[in-house]
């Protein structure tokens, strides 16, 4: 190569040196920009496709029970009536009291889930196993414990429990993977059992401290406390 | 045509060499992935003997009845557990508790062993192979809840589980809790007792609640959960703490003649 060619070269690397240190703080905007504006992500576009439960003029409105946590004891569920035009075919039916589930009662501290989970799917199989499939925003929101993370798992199991007879075990799924637990200490590898209606009478005996017993103005058998549901091994 | 051997040989053996330093992370990696299954397939009490002292001690001396307490501080490590104010966590309060639990229980007579006694996260069945691996031991796991009313606490174990005994007594490692179940309940109860009358707002009873960490343990397993991390100030749960401590060990030492073990039954991991 002739020593022409050779300061061509540099001196065309020099130019493109230069045009590159120009161009960089303008494509440093663009990627800032870019990531200012927020993509969809798929469990975003998920929920578009899922969470809509198309419901029919036809739907009887019946006297739902949602089960959020009792006023009279933080550490216990009640079931609260809400008038709901459910419909008849069980997986749409579960799919609504689910979200219903979801929305919250009118006092937010009495909810259960956190209010930006969302039920992505819900499959039913002709035994009665059913599969939850909820947003990764049900294990990152829900407080960390025992305690609050029972009150989650049987929130849905008695509100499924108790509006889709059909649903017998269920499984919950975290944005359609298997976790070991739910924020820490529930383990959702196993099935609870949802349809135990005699061991669920049994269990229903509310176990309030003695103080809030007497104040309690619920029914005892409308408060659940302790009863979680069985579970049952997959493996 | 004559071709050297010295520099052709210098070469394969470069090559050589430079291919087993690249596979070398490999190598490693593979050995170290087989010594943790093979150690998954070991039953516990031959892994005791196996396992590093500073990490499992071995099982201690067999003894009739119960002798032996497992504390298991929660969390740790990675996984600060619940989080409240003032930059409060779970895994840290946990390790004080603990403390404060041990001193009681050794008061009592007891012998104690820790699934962990700084800041690392064993996983859930390394904490149950500590207690599985013992004889006449109980398990007990220390939490503090993010929520519920502050200054009570509560006793759980495992609900009912569909887990039956294989033919032979051969119990899952899965499900290695099913036989304890009523057994655990006993001890929960009997700690939950003591817990209650020194911490007003707390229930009488124990619960039920499907708990990883129990699942896995073939002792009599209960977990206790101190509310709440939600306190303005840690001080009030720090005061809590010994009367904690004085309560569990009261509760273990109360269950202790009710410590039948169910039959014998050998873990397949």
């Amino acid at each position: 190569m002739s020593w022409n060619w050779r300061t061509w070269i540099l001196v065309a690397l020099g130019i493109a040196v230069v045009v590159a240190a120009i161009y960089f703080p303008v494509l440093r905007r663009r990627v800032k920009t870019t990531a200012k504006i927020p993509q969809p992500t798929e469990e975003q576009a998920r929920r578009e496709l899922t969470q809509a439960v198309a419901q029919s003029p036809l739907d009887p409105v019946v006297k739902a029970k949602i089960f959020w946590i009792s006023s009279e004891d933080e550490s216990a569920l009640a079931p609260v009536n809400v008038q709901l035009a459910l419909s008849r075919d069980p997986v749409l039916r579960a799919k609504q009291v689910i979200n219903t589930l979801l929305a919250g009662p009118v006092d937010s501290d009495l909810r259960t889930l956190p209010a930006d989970a969302a039920l992505l799917a819900f499959y039913l199989l002709p035994d009665g196993t059913t599969v939850a499939d909820f947003s990764e925003a049900l294990a990152t929101s829900t407080p960390s414990g025992i305690q609050s993370e029972q009150l989650a798992v049987n929130s849905i199991a008695r509100t499924l429990e108790a509006n889709v007879p059909q649903v017998k075990r269920l499984k919950l799924l975290i944005h359609g993977q298997e976790v070991d637990t739910l924020a820490g200490h529930v383990d959702l590898t196993q099935f609870f059992i949802v349809d135990s209606k005699a061991k669920l009478q049994g269990a229903v005996t509310p176990d309030l401290p003695a103080g809030l017993a007497a104040k309690s103005a619920l029914p005892a058998s409308d408060t659940v406390t302790n009863p979680s549901p069985a579970i049952e091994s997959q493996r | 045509m004559h071709i050297s051997n010295g520099p052709l040989l210098r070469i394969t053996f470069s090559i050589l060499a430079m291919a087993l330093l690249a596979s070398l992370p490999i190598l490693i990696s593979n050995a170290q992935m087989l010594a943790s299954s093979a150690l998954r397939e070991i039953p516990p009490a031959q892994q005791q003997s196996d396992a590093p002292t500073s990490t499992y001690p071995p099982p201690a001396q067999q003894r009739a009845g119960l002798n032996i307490v497992v504390l298991d501080p929660a969390h740790g490590g990675t996984d600060p557990g619940a989080r409240g104010a003032q930059g409060i966590r779970e895994s840290d309060l946990v390790l004080d508790l603990t403390l404060q639990v041990r001193r009681a229980l050794e008061a009592q007579g007891f012998q104690v062993l820790q699934t962990r006694s700084g800041n690392e996260n064993p996983s859930f069945d390394d904490r149950s192979t500590l207690a599985n691996a013992q004889r006449g031991a109980v398990f007990i796991t220390l939490h503090i809840s993010s929520t519920g009313l502050p200054g009570t606490a509560r006793v759980y174990t495992m609900p009912d589980s569909s887990a039956v005994v294989a033919a032979g007594g051969i119990l899952s490692w899965d499900h290695a809790q099913a036989p304890y179940v009523s057994l655990s309940r006993k001890f929960a109860d009997a700690v939950q007792g003591q817990l209650a009358q020194r911490f007003k707002g707390s229930p009488n009873n124990s619960q039920t609640a499907a708990i990883r960490q129990l699942r896995t343990t073939a002792a009599p397993a209960i977990a206790v959960e101190i509310c709440s991390v939600s306190v303005q100030d840690r001080a009030d749960l720090d005061r809590m703490m010994p009367s904690v401590g004085d309560a569990i060990a009261r509760g273990v030492a109360a269950f202790r003649p009710s410590y039948v073990l169910p039959g014998e039954t050998s873990l397949r991991p």
